[in-house]
């Protein structure tokens, strides 16, 4: 059973691994610098009649593509999906589900949702309770827009300092058998408040927990950044990654560009007029299903830190003037 | 207390350190294009009086003065508005134009027309009714309260 090491890490005893994962994206995802990672896109959104609609049925997608590419597991074999969008009440990951007949708990972390889902499943599984779980999260551009911004339509022009939602749902098969990169320990994170009300810049509202969980997460377990192939943080964007890298350092904590990436400025290029770069829970969760977990499996990294990063406000929050509040939570995932 | 452990990091600081890595828009680039659609709508509007006030606007409309001039421009700009708004293409305009193509009254035909759209999904008294003001709301509110205010004080004015 896992153990309590330090402030807030936990060390998973049984072995978690993951053993599959998948996801779908939309076209301009596909079209970005990883398009060659994700095998499969949507460019009409499944003809379904309204967004929500959508990305619910991005979610059952993935939910029924990962689980037909998993051999030797059928739909009875999942004991329970830990899932989560940024829809109102989790809309999208409810309806997405509902035909797999699965017990399914719904999860609201933000753009954090999906490492947040995985430190609750593998603790899960590393607790005996289940042998078999699925992580999903999605996001839609279109009904992100629509829940915290203005009408598509609306002839408004983009903040540099703003972020793309990321069209699309990520999934991870969690089981206590089987092949696969493992989860061996996880680092769930603290509330950072640091005053940013700007609703155009959240890559600075999550920055600082994106570096406070690091820092837990390196005191907590003794290891320096060097420890991971590759640190990446959830969807900071390119002024996030920045700011979290400049407050990294003032605690003394170096990392390289090299080493610490960011889900956000990965699955788009500044061609494509993203701004700060990619968000939403399905930005981590398409770039880790896609990318990450492919080099994990190709061995081209084996120590893998991912850490990512929720804005927790709502469009009441922000209207009443409530700051940003930023939160991040660390899975650590080896060979 | 600190809530986290970024000791060496407070508001201020954080503050600070935002300034210096924020990006800002071009304001010159921004001013140009906006002067640029802004006025290209213009140039549209005053064509579109052009037309009506002669040859074969004339015709058909017959003579107009000078008020029913200014509606039927105006009423022509807000269907060109909601037309480009209904087409996709007003939001492409935007991206490039910003204030240019939200201050004319195309901007106004917009704002109404996007979430009407956005909002057809959930129904038509709920969604499109309720929602369709949500941008232009506000602006018509304040816009007849400050006209209240001007016409008070217009009043007291010339009284005195």
């Amino acid at each position: 059973m896992a153990v309590k090491c330090g402030n807030n890490t936990i060390m998973l005893e049984r072995p978690v691994h993951i053993i599959n994962a998948a996801c779908i994206v939309g076209q301009k995802e596909k079209e970005g610098p990883l398009g060659q990672y994700f095998d499969r896109f949507e460019e009409d959104d499944f003809n379904m009649d309204t967004w929500e609609q959508a990305e619910a049925r991005f979610v059952e997608e993935t939910y029924r593509k990962l689980l037909s590419e998993t051999s030797g597991i059928n739909e009875a074999g999942v004991d329970c999906i830990f899932g989560g969008d940024l829809l109102n009440q989790c809309m999208a990951s409810a309806i997405g589900v509902k035909k797999s007949g699965r017990p399914y708990l719904g999860l609201f972390g933000a753009c954090s949702t999906m490492t947040e889902s995985m430190l609750v499943g593998s603790l899960t599984v590393d607790g005996g309770g289940a042998k078999n779980v699925v992580c999903i999260t999605s996001s839609h551009f279109c009904s992100a827009e629509k829940q915290f911004r203005f009408p598509l339509e609306l002839g408004s022009q983009r903040v540099p300092s703003s972020q793309w939602t990321v069209t699309g749902s990520g999934a991870v098969l969690l089981s206590s058998e089987g092949e696969g990169p493992r989860i061996t320990c996880v680092t769930p994170g603290v509330i950072c408040d640091y005053n940013v009300t700007d609703t155009n810049n959240m890559g600075a509202g999550m920055a600082p927990a994106a570096a406070s969980t690091i820092m837990t997460h390196l005191a907590d377990t003794g290891r320096s950044p060097d420890y991971y192939d590759m640190v990446v943080t959830g969807d900071l964007g390119s002024i996030g990654h920045a700011l979290c890298k400049d407050i990294l350092k003032l605690h003394d904590v170096n990392v390289t560009d090299g080493l610490y990436k960011d889900c956000g400025m990965l699955i788009f290029k500044p061609e494509q007029e993203t701004c700060s770069g990619g968000s939403g829970c399905g930005c981590c969760a398409s770039v880790f299903s896609a990318y990450l977990y492919r080099l994990l499996k190709e061995k081209k990294i084996n120590k893998l830190l991912l850490v990512a990063t929720g804005a927790l406000m709502s469009p009441v929050s922000a209207k009443q003037g409530e700051p940003i509040l930023g939160v991040a939570h660390a899975v650590a995932i080896e060979n | 207390m600190e809530s986290d452990n970024l000791t060496k990091l407070d508001d201020k600081k954080y503050e600070w350190m935002q300034k210096k890595r924020n990006q800002k828009s071009s304001l010159l680039k921004n001013c140009v294009m906006a002067f640029l659609f802004g006025g290209g709508f213009c140039v549209i509007a005053q064509g579109y009086k052009h037309f009506i006030t002669s040859g074969i606007g004339v015709k058909f409309l017959g003579e107009l003065d000078e008020a029913a001039v200014s509606a039927h421009v105006a009423l022509f700009m807000v269907f060109l508005g909601a037309l480009l708004t209904a087409l996709n293409v007003y939001d492409d305009i935007g991206k490039h134009a910003g204030a240019g193509s939200v201050v004319p009254i195309t901007g106004f035909a917009n704002s109404v027309v996007s979430p009407a759209m956005e909002f057809r999904s959930e129904g038509h008294i709920l969604g499109v009714g309720a929602q369709m003001f949500v941008v232009a709301g506000p602006v018509i509110v304040y816009g007849t309260f400050a006209s209240v205010i001007v016409g008070l004080i217009y009043y007291l004015v010339s009284r005195g």
